[in-house]
């Protein structure tokens, strides 16, 4: 009987997982996006698409950052062909750029909106679109009201959306199913070699809905998306310079 | 296009008509005629009589002086009038536009047929063959202008086909009859001892005008082909035009919105069955007061799909105010195209790229909220220049012509304009050792360049740029450039200009 009760339990809180976007791994680890160990925060382990993520970046810097790291993970999102809408109220967005993360950024739309509240209008109108493969959406601010109609379009649609959030001091409550942080991390080029190096961020994952919050320092080299240890490398450093 | 007109003429259309009913008549002089004034004026004969010296406009009993056998029937009023708009709906084998010219005769707009049927003389010989063969005596003409064909089907003497702009040395040996001009005009030309076109046809503009009016003008004009000449359509091309006038005013959305929904499913049912899609359509509303609303939307490709288009227009509904009411809904699709016919797809893929309906019906619900000018897609452009590298494409069809280079790494976000910067170097022809941006202090650990970018001078001119990627103390990248040259009189500026990923 408390075994029926548990399986019962365990077999509900699958399904909810599901409704909330989080599929169950595939035996063939079609669902990798290439984000190695930090996939692994996330439920059953897999990045969930279908849902909302939310950014924080509050300064260009940043936002420069964290567009490296969607593009990252847009190239396996757009794979398939489909297309990505990125909406901002003033769009600062190099495609070119775009093209070192493996994907093609004639396939992305740009669209400018005059006020913020046009952006979610949009938003929400793009999410529930099931021929794009990803949205993503400039904003200030986001209330849990307003997150939850988004959540709602994508939940039908299953097309990823990626909120940017530029002010974090009013970062309430959202129905988002993580969130993240990308900072610079300064770059290696390895035996003093000048230059500025592969780029590099601190991916800090503050909330995941069901899952384990974690931090992790990766790099994206070579097309991919690679994880380093960086006390492992000052200690490499450290070594050679002593032998 | 050239414009290419044919102009047949039935000679004798009624007689011909009576013949088909009644075919004794064939061996017979007869004629129609009808009374007038107290006495009987022949309307109309046919070629045996006409053979014996009877024409129209002579008494009956003159004709009957000649022919004392004559037979004769009643004129019928109208019947010509019935028997070419027979004749030209069957003419529209032919062509889509074809005009009756009364009293005795069809006008067709040939542009562009010709060839369909092997090329203009066999095309024209078919169409009288078959009509002769039916028992009518035609006689057609083709030339560029109305009134070209008009004339040579009539008085032309050889050559029934008019070469493309040889119509004015055609005309110049025909009577001035050939102009169809009123008789009045005839006569006077006749008096003046004008017997063809060649005679006035280089006489001043102005004189002939004082003299003869503007009509002979006009003709003259029409039958070289300096002016255009319209004709009244037996089949007009319908303009895709739908109404919907209300019984009692309307007056709330939810009405506003049954009546787009109508027209469009009815405007939708004509562009499918034509396989057209609509481009740009406008709803005019009637307001009771006298008031007319407008509202217009657009489409990226083109669409015959009423639930996409209703999409559209349920956008621009609250800007409906429908005041007292509305009492007449009027849509007009003012620009349409050739829809491609919906190919079903085997399988659906995440996402259809950007050939997606979902995606293009999403891009035209935010085009007419937001216009169409917001939404951007870029191409790669083969210039170095950071500003050029990209351009914007035309549509979602629009495929790349060039590669996106990946070799010279682009920061994530431009600035659209460089700013200033206030640096600090230690050596020229380096990168800076500090830079201050907004006020804040950035100090460069590591840097990449400088990759020197020319200004392509046949576009603009102005100073080089030497770009920098540098990163400060805290990792954060920025593109910065030197503009110009180190020199003594003055030092240069620096800018920054994008942020890196």
């Amino acid at each position: 009987m408390q075994n029926t009760r548990q399986d019962i339990i365990n077999k509900l809180r699958k399904d909810i997982l599901l409704m909330e976007g989080f599929k169950p791994p595939s035996a063939s680890g079609a669902g990798s996006i290439g984000l190695g160990e930090i996939e692994l925060a996330f439920p059953n382990g897999v990045f969930p698409v279908g849902a909302i993520h939310e950014m924080m970046c509050p300064a260009p810097e940043q936002l420069a950052a964290t567009s490296g790291f969607i593009g990252g993970i847009l190239a396996s999102l757009m794979k398939k062909g489909g297309a990505c809408l990125w909406l901002s109220v003033a769009g600062k967005i190099f495609p070119p750029a775009m093209a070192v993360f493996n994907m093609e950024p004639d396939r992305m739309i740009f669209i400018d909106l005059k006020r913020e509240k046009d952006v979610l209008w949009a938003a929400e109108e793009a999410l529930k679109c099931e021929g794009l493969a990803a949205v993503i959406a400039e904003l200030q601010d986001i209330s849990f009201a307003e997150s939850r109609r988004l959540q709602l379009a994508v939940e039908n649609s299953k097309v990823t959306g990626f909120i940017l959030r530029n002010d974090p001091r009013k970062a309430g409550a959202t129905t988002c199913v993580a969130r993240w942080q990308i900072a610079h991390l300064p770059g290696e080029t390895g035996d003093g070699l000048p230059g500025v190096g592969y780029p590099r961020w601190q991916v800090d994952l503050l909330k995941v809905r069901n899952g384990n919050p974690g931090s992790w320092q990766i790099e994206w080299a070579e097309g991919r998306f690679v994880q380093f240890d960086k006390e492992a490398a000052v200690h490499e450093v450290f070594e050679r310079q002593v032998g | 296009m050239q414009k290419r007109f044919v102009s047949i003429w039935f000679r004798h259309l009624t007689t011909d008509w009576l013949t088909l009913r009644r075919p004794e008549l064939k061996t017979l002089p007869f004629i129609f005629a009808a009374p007038e004034h107290g006495r009987m004026l022949i309307t109309a004969a046919n070629s045996l009589a006409e053979a014996q010296g009877i024409s129209p406009g002579m008494a009956l009993a003159d004709a009957r002086a000649i022919v004392p056998s004559l037979e004769m029937a009643d004129h019928i009023p109208g019947k010509d009038a019935k028997l070419l708009k027979a004749l030209g709906e069957w003419c529209i084998r032919y062509t889509p536009l074809v005009a009756v010219d009364m009293p005795n005769g069809l006008l067709l707009d040939v542009s562009g047929c010709a060839h369909l049927w092997g090329g203009e003389r066999a095309y024209l010989g078919n169409i009288i063959k078959v009509l002769r063969s039916k028992g009518y005596d035609a006689r057609g003409a083709m030339a560029d202008t109305v009134g070209a064909a008009w004339a040579v089907a009539r008085f032309g003497k050889d050559q029934p086909i008019i070469a493309p702009g040889g119509q004015t040395d055609v005309l110049l040996s025909l009577p001035p009859m050939a102009l169809r001009l009123e008789t009045e005009i005839l006569e006077r030309l006749k008096k003046l001892g004008f017997c063809n076109i060649k005679s006035f046809i280089g006489i001043g503009r102005s004189v002939l005008r004082r003299r003869f009016g503007t009509q002979l003008l006009l003709r003259l004009d029409q039958a070289i082909g300096n002016e255009d000449e319209p004709l009244d359509l037996l089949q007009p091309v319908e303009p895709y035009h739908e109404r919907l006038p209300c019984l009692e005013p309307i007056r709330t959305a939810t009405g506003i919105e049954i009546a787009i929904k109508k027209l469009l499913e009815n405007l939708c049912q004509r562009l499918a069955g034509e396989g057209m899609g609509l481009r740009t359509a406008v709803l005019k509303c009637y307001r009771l007061n006298g008031k007319v609303l407008q509202v217009s939307v657009g489409t990226g490709k083109p669409s015959n799909f009423v639930n996409h288009l209703f999409r559209l227009f349920e956008l621009k509904i609250p800007s409906i105010e429908p005041d007292l009411g509305i009492e007449l809904f009027t849509l007009d699709a003012t620009k349409v195209e050739e829809a491609d016919p919906e190919q079903e797809m085997l399988w659906s893929p995440e996402g259809g790229g950007l050939e997606d309906v979902g995606l293009a019906e999403l891009l035209d619900r935010l085009a007419n909220k937001i216009g169409a000018a917001n939404i951007r897609r870029y191409l790669p452009q083969e210039h170095y220049w950071p500003e050029r590298s990209i351009k914007p494409a035309i549509s979602l069809q629009d495929k790349r012509t060039t590669e996106w280079r990946t070799d010279r790494i682009r920061p994530s976000l431009l600035l659209s304009r460089p700013e200033r910067i206030e640096v600090m170097v230690k050596t020229p022809d380096y990168p800076p050792n500090f830079f201050i941006y907004n006020g804040q202090k950035h100090i460069i650990i590591k840097s990449d360049g400088p990759e020197r970018i020319e200004r392509e001078w046949w576009l603009d001119n102005g100073k080089q740029r030497d770009y920098y990627r540098v990163e400060d103390d805290e990792g954060r990248r920025y593109w910065l450039f030197r503009s110009g040259h180190y020199s003594d009189e003055q030092l240069p500026e620096w800018f920054i200009h994008g942020f890196f990923a």
